[in-house]
């Protein structure tokens, strides 16, 4: 069915099976108006794939980026984003929203 | 995350079990816990993990002075389409692309075929035979298409006495009324008759058998959401 082309966990343990480094990433708190709810997930790979969402497109350049780093060191990450977040890269939410993502590698 | 969490995470999903990922956010430590396994986790945990999983909520705890995020993976919503018909083909990709593991039932074999229906769950059982079988529960959506009373009531009969969170009947408002009486007839009363969603879908002037699909999964969708007085009333 279409719904398993969208199952993040079911592609992240695919990907993990095919020997793929992989990390998950994961809406954990958000604030106001945020794009995805709680739960939301992301899964991407060592070779430039991804497949599922953490917002409406806004953070999900950066979090990728942490997820590749997240494979490479294995260490877990918690990410804020939001209107008045300073960190380096300087990704807001258009909407005006906060929100949390943990980031995590598949051991 | 382990691979083998993981692995035993997608099991737990595929045979249905409501089951949750506790996550502490800083430091070390991950349990998979559901109804008969605390998965190694601490007793305030489980309990936690637990309580998320009967909310159906998602969310970060503190558990002693801890950030744990519960990840709730309860199994997913149903929605049953009585009668076959073109707005049901049009209706059942939609709704499984929403999150909805999608049952048709009509037991005029000439409809409901695998071929018209490809990868949805096909009854060919009579309507309310097939639904108490189902067992509608407060994550179930009801949808009867046929409009034909020996189908649509049987099924509804069934509907009205379930936790069903949505019940749309399609059907002009004439129909409707007839419908209602026939209800009420039965000994349905007003409360229980309000229940049902018709004519069924969001007023959006939808047209063609994949409009009005639009326009029911569009008022699923509010049910699902957004509490509406009819349920209340």
């Amino acid at each position: 069915m279409a719904t398993d082309l969208e199952d993040v966990l079911a592609v992240a343990a695919t990907w993990c099976a095919e020997g793929r480094g992989v990390a998950l990433a994961t809406v954990v708190s958000t604030w106001g108006s945020s794009p995805r709810p709680v739960g939301s997930q992301l899964v991407v790979d060592d070779q430039g794939s991804m497949l599922g969402s953490v917002s409406g497109g806004c953070i999900e350049g950066a979090v990728v980026l942490e997820a590749r780093e997240a494979i490479a060191d294995g260490n877990p990450r918690l990410l804020d984003f939001g209107v008045t977040n300073e960190q380096a890269w300087e990704v807001g939410l258009a909407c005006g929203g906060k929100i949390q993502v943990y980031v995590e590698r598949i051991e | 995350m382990e691979n083998k969490l993981l692995t035993a995470l997608n099991l737990g999903r595929a045979e249905g079990r409501p089951i949750a990922l506790a996550t502490l956010l800083e430091g070390k430590g991950q349990w998979l816990i559901d109804e008969s396994s605390g998965g190694g986790a601490s007793e305030s945990a489980v309990l936690l993990a637990r309580k998320a999983i009967a909310e159906d909520r998602s969310q970060v705890v503190d558990c002693e002075g801890a950030s744990l995020f519960v990840q709730v993976h309860n199994p997913p919503l149903r929605m049953v389409v009585v009668g076959a018909v073109h707005i049901a083909q049009a209706l059942s990709p939609m709704a499984a692309r929403t999150g909805y593991r999608v049952t048709v039932i009509d037991p005029r074999g000439v409809f409901a075929t695998e071929e018209r229906f490809p990868g949805v769950d096909i009854s060919n059982e009579w309507p309310d035979e097939a639904l108490r079988r189902i067992g509608p529960d407060v994550r179930t959506a009801i949808v009867t298409l046929t409009h034909d009373p020996k189908l649509d009531d049987a099924a509804l009969e069934v509907a009205l006495s379930s936790e069903a969170f949505y019940i749309g009947s399609l059907g002009s408002k004439k129909t409707h009324r007839a419908r209602l009486n026939r209800l009420e007839r039965l000994g349905f009363d007003k409360a229980a008759c309000e229940r049902i969603h018709g004519p069924v879908g969001l007023a959006i002037g939808a047209k063609s058998p994949a409009e009005i699909a639009v326009a029911i999964l569009a008022e699923v969708t509010q049910a699902r959401h957004i509490a509406t007085t009819s349920v209340t009333s």
